[in-house]
């Protein structure tokens, strides 16, 4: 989907607000340290993958993502993942205070794992330690070679995809094969049981006077990091 | 975003109203007692990327870098690997990469699409990081944005701007400032800012010692 969070391009955006204040605070409220904490500590539960986290967070009305704070969109994707995933049901999500309206799956029903408890402290430490590496063993083949161009096609499916809209239908050369990673169009729709679907991934370079046209410095790139399916011969 | 409403960037912290607060806690209290989140953990996290992960770790990747011809090169090739070695490995650094400015070259790192940032030596993104203004604009009018920075950047040197679409994380490499000839880790490390590892400033430069 081309949603309200695919910025890059996008004209009209006034200067970056570059204070002291907004450079060195990580956090403005005390609910932010603790909508940041719980995204995390729910998230190593293991009841939904990175690229489903992303969606939920920006699968919002266009006006909303914009005027939504950071955190409070935070919020959004985490509420919507809980009922999605039945670990709370919509009517608790409902009647939470100022409760807002959140589409909210009809058919979730709460049903939590056997087993299923809050990480320890030292359980999410070493959660972190470990991360969620995205690179995947096979013995795929990549179909296109170093310095090759390559164009990224037209991108008209509606689910999540990371192939940034102003890089559509541009042409850009391969610098770098970066090994088979899983693909998030796929891995953030990915049904129960399902296979993760790994893709090899590139990095492409673009001329900015290609992408952005005569705004932009010959001799000025952007680097963008693609999988495969996004892309096709030039 | 709030930050882009037009007040003063400085009464943010006036901003979300207490419903928000509310709200929070009330999810936060659900599942607690659902027995999905345990409140010393969201306290240790907290603590973790409040004082524990941040640019620190970055610059002393790149401070030793500055030194150690063998480990820039190993942190060209295989970042990753390198930076581990220091000890700074996890969630949003599991795949690193680190690109380095040069004479010619100027390196800027944005994330268009969310808020990507290599969180194993950079800690969490500043707020203009994550505002739609710097996601829309870094890749679009780069000169511009640095510009706001207050970096001027020589006609003859190209801007390489590393959009985060994938799950690798991008680290510049800033050059060494001049005049620091000598200089141990720790103190070229004090001159490597946050700014200068994502690149929208040069590293800076030693302070002007007052002559005797």
């Amino acid at each position: 989907m081309i949603g309200a969070h695919d910025l890059g391009g996008k004209a009209g955006f006034s200067s970056v607000a570059v204070t002291t204040e907004s450079s060195e605070v990580l956090f403005h409220n005390e609910w932010e340290r603790r909508a940041f904490a719980l995204t995390l500590a729910t998230g190593m539960l293991g009841q939904w993958n990175i690229d489903e986290s992303r969606h939920a967070r920006e699968n919002q009305e266009p006006n909303r993502y914009l005027s939504n704070s950071y955190y409070e969109t935070w919020m959004v994707g985490l509420q919507t993942l809980l009922a999605q995933k039945g670990l709370v049901a919509p009517h608790e999500i409902a009647a939470l205070p100022k409760a807002e309206t959140l589409a909210m799956p009809a058919q979730a029903k709460v049903e939590l794992a056997e087993g299923l408890s809050a990480r320890t402290p030292a359980q999410a430490a070493a959660a972190l330690r470990r991360g969620g590496p995205t690179a995947m063993e096979t013995d795929a083949v990549p179909r296109f070679s170093l310095g090759e161009r390559v164009r990224v096609l037209p991108m008209t499916q509606a689910g999540h995809t990371r192939a940034p809209q102003y890089t559509h239908g541009a042409s850009g050369v391969i610098t770098a094969y970066n090994g088979v990673h899983i693909f998030p169009d796929a891995n953030a729709h990915r049904t129960s049981g399902a296979d993760t679907v790994g893709e090899p991934l590139y990095t492409v370079e673009f001329s900015s006077v290609e992408l952005f046209g005569a705004v932009s410095q010959p001799g000025d790139s952007v680097f963008v990091d693609l999988w495969e399916p996004y892309l096709s011969y030039a | 975003m709030a930050h882009d409403h037009d007040h003063d960037h400085d009464e943010e912290h006036t901003h979300p109203p207490s419903d928000l607060e509310l709200r929070v806690k009330a999810l936060e209290s659900l599942l607690v007692e659902k027995g999905l989140v345990d409140p010393t953990t969201l306290d240790a996290l907290i603590d973790t990327y409040e004082h524990r992960v941040g640019p620190r770790n970055g610059a002393q990747v790149v401070a030793k870098a500055w030194v150690d011809a063998e480990f820039r090169q190993w942190l060209l090739r295989d970042a990753t690997a390198a930076v581990a070695s220091l000890g700074f490995e996890g969630r949003q650094g599991e795949h690193l990469k680190v690109v380095e400015n040069t004479a010619t070259t100027h390196n800027l790192v944005v994330c268009t699409l969310c808020s990507c940032y290599p969180w194993t030596v950079l800690g969490l993104p500043p707020s203009w990081y994550k505002s739609a203004p710097y996601r829309a604009r870094a890749v679009s009018e780069p000169r511009a944005v640095l510009a706001e920075f207050g970096t001027e950047l020589p006609v003859d040197t190209s801007v390489r701007v590393w959009d985060s679409t994938a799950e690798l994380r991008y680290l510049v490499l800033p050059s060494r400032p001049a005049g620091t000839q000598g200089w141990s880790e720790d103190q070229l490390a004090e001159l490597v800012s946050r700014n200068s590892m994502i690149g929208v400033e040069p590293a800076s430069a030693p302070p002007v010692e007052s002559s005797a």
